[in-house]
């Protein structure tokens, strides 16, 4: 049986929240450019725990695992290939932690870093690698597998398998769009939300939804267009605290917690599920967002 | 007789065999590669990067129709070296220290390949002094350096440095890219230019090396 733990809790509330961004607080923290976050979790098990703690202590449905660029492939870039599975399950055992059973686990998934249509990796490469990280994640204590800021459907297609095949887990798969000339919403390899709805719950995804982008308001748009297609099925949004910026030599995302939360009546009335954040959100940012919808 | 107009038809649409057929038809009837790219090929990558700055096509597109360029160009460098006649430009990509990201990099690397360059794909992760070393033993004309993370994007500076110290900045261009990057952070680090895609970089890389 396939676990249901997000679809079990929509039933009795129509609004849920994920927690927000754990790599840009990572950075915060010291987390060098081009360093590994998912090292962190045999290295500084400590550090990443307090990120997940964070979360839970909000009182969120859900929190992810540090486990984003954990894919063997993308590993592959800093040698560390062959730790994929123990940095995988490391994750998912970190976050179940601080979970405990206050809210699920979120197995992250992030793309694999290579474009199949190059050929520089093979379908089943990517495919193997997937499996990989989606078992060590079940493994390690996740509810449910969270495959996210996918852009193509071939890519996502192989994901959402690999934890059909390989896992007995909730599957949520969520996609990056832009804005295009025309005024709809995009991936960069031309994929609408309607199709990527279409081809990802085929596949066999049961949540499907928006994360990374240009920052709230623009999430508005792609979830009406997500609604569109489907009126029914659970939406996950999580957006990014605006575009990021450089002042100062420092990263800086500019919408503020407050901002955030301003857009949040929006983003229920286009339907909206669940609502999280991504790079640049903290704590403050899921709290504002919280309160703002419970209001 | 080769159908050398639909040659034209057929890397827009990033059709690999039908375009390398007609390139050797043609080529088995003396015509001159000059011609043929300059005359089909590059009009063609013209209309398809147009299309992608319009948001008509998407990167799919953009990489068929720069594979299919590719795959004639191959059959026709041969013969402009016999001629001597050079390539557009030399240029060396990579992206930056730090950061190991490749795919928006790989992307400009194909639509300049496409586009009539020479270029050499140094990789992700890639160390200013390793850049430097590739500019003092070859001739190259252009640098493009990609960075995604906003948190890398330093190290497009430290190349420009490095290149300075090394006595080598104005015998090279160098055009960076990358979400976050902007034409105020290019004004800022000094560099010669900056593309907000694949197809502008084509652009920027001739009108640079045009100037």
């Amino acid at each position: 049986m396939r676990t249901n733990g997000i679809q079990e809790l929509l039933k009795s509330r129509s609004l849920l929240f994920c927690d927000g961004a754990w790599g840009t607080i990572f950075q915060s923290a010291g987390l060098k450019p081009g360093e590994s976050a998912e090292l962190w979790n045999r290295d500084y098990r400590e550090k990443v725990l307090e990120v997940a703690q964070s979360y839970v202590r909000l009182g969120v449905d859900m929190i992810e695992t540090n486990s984003f660029r954990g894919n063997g492939i993308t590993l592959a870039g800093i040698g560390a290939e062959k730790d994929a599975a123990e940095l995988n399950r490391l994750a998912a055992e970190i976050s179940r932690e601080a979970a405990g059973d206050k809210c699920l686990v979120l197995g992250s998934v992030g793309p694999a870093g290579k474009i199949l249509m190059m050929g520089d990796v093979s379908e089943n490469e990517m495919y193997d690698s997937f499996a990989e990280q989606v078992h060590a994640l079940e493994q390690g204590g996740a509810d449910a597998i969270c495959i996210e800021t996918m852009f193509a459907l071939d890519e996502a297609e192989l994901a959402v398998k690999a934890a059909v095949e390989n896992t007995n887990l909730e599957i949520i798969c969520t996609f990056t769009f832009a804005k295009t000339m025309g005024g709809d919403y995009k991936t960069v390899m031309g994929v609408s939300p309607a199709q990527m709805a279409e081809k990802m719950l085929n596949a066999g995804a049961s949540i499907i939804g928006t994360n990374c982008g240009y920052g709230m308001e623009a999430m508005i748009p792609i979830v009406k267009a997500f609604r569109d297609y489907d009126s029914n099925i659970p939406l996950l949004v999580q957006p990014n605290a605006g575009i990021p910026k450089i002042e100062d030599g420092e990263t800086v995302f500019p919408e503020t917690p407050d901002e955030m939360a301003g857009q949040v009546p929006g983003l229920i009335n286009a339907g909206a599920s669940i609502i999280g954040g991504c790079c640049g959100t903290t704590p403050e940012h899921i709290r504002a967002i919280m309160t703002q919808a419970n209001l | 007789m080769a159908d050398i107009k639909k040659l034209n038809e057929s890397i827009i649409l990033g059709d690999l065999d039908t375009s390398v057929q007609i390139t050797k038809e043609a080529l088995a009837e003396k015509t001159d590669p000059q011609e043929i790219i300059q005359e089909y090929m590059i009009p063609a990558m013209d209309v398809i990067g147009g299309k992608f700055e319009r948001n008509e096509v998407f990167v799919p597109e953009l990489l068929m129709a720069a594979r299919a360029m590719k795959g004639s160009l191959e059959l026709l460098r041969p013969l402009l070296a016999e001629c001597g006649i050079e390539p557009q430009g030399r240029v060396i990509i990579g992206t930056v220290k730090g950061d190991l990201h490749d795919i928006g990099k790989n992307l400009v690397a194909s639509m300049l390949e496409g586009s009539g360059f020479e270029v050499e794909n140094m990789g992700v992760d890639v160390p200013s002094d390793k850049i430097v070393a590739a500019v003092q033993s070859n001739k190259i004309d252009i640098i493009a350096l990609s960075a995604l993370l906003t948190t890398t994007m330093p190290s497009m500076k430290d190349v420009i440095e490095a290149l300075k110290e090394a006595g080598l900045r104005e015998k090279v261009k160098v055009i960076i890219g990358g979400p976050a990057v902007t034409q105020e952070y290019c004004d800022q680090i000094g560099a010669d230019g900056y593309s907000e895609n694949a197809n502008g970089a084509v652009g920027l890389a001739r009108k640079l090396l045009a100037s």
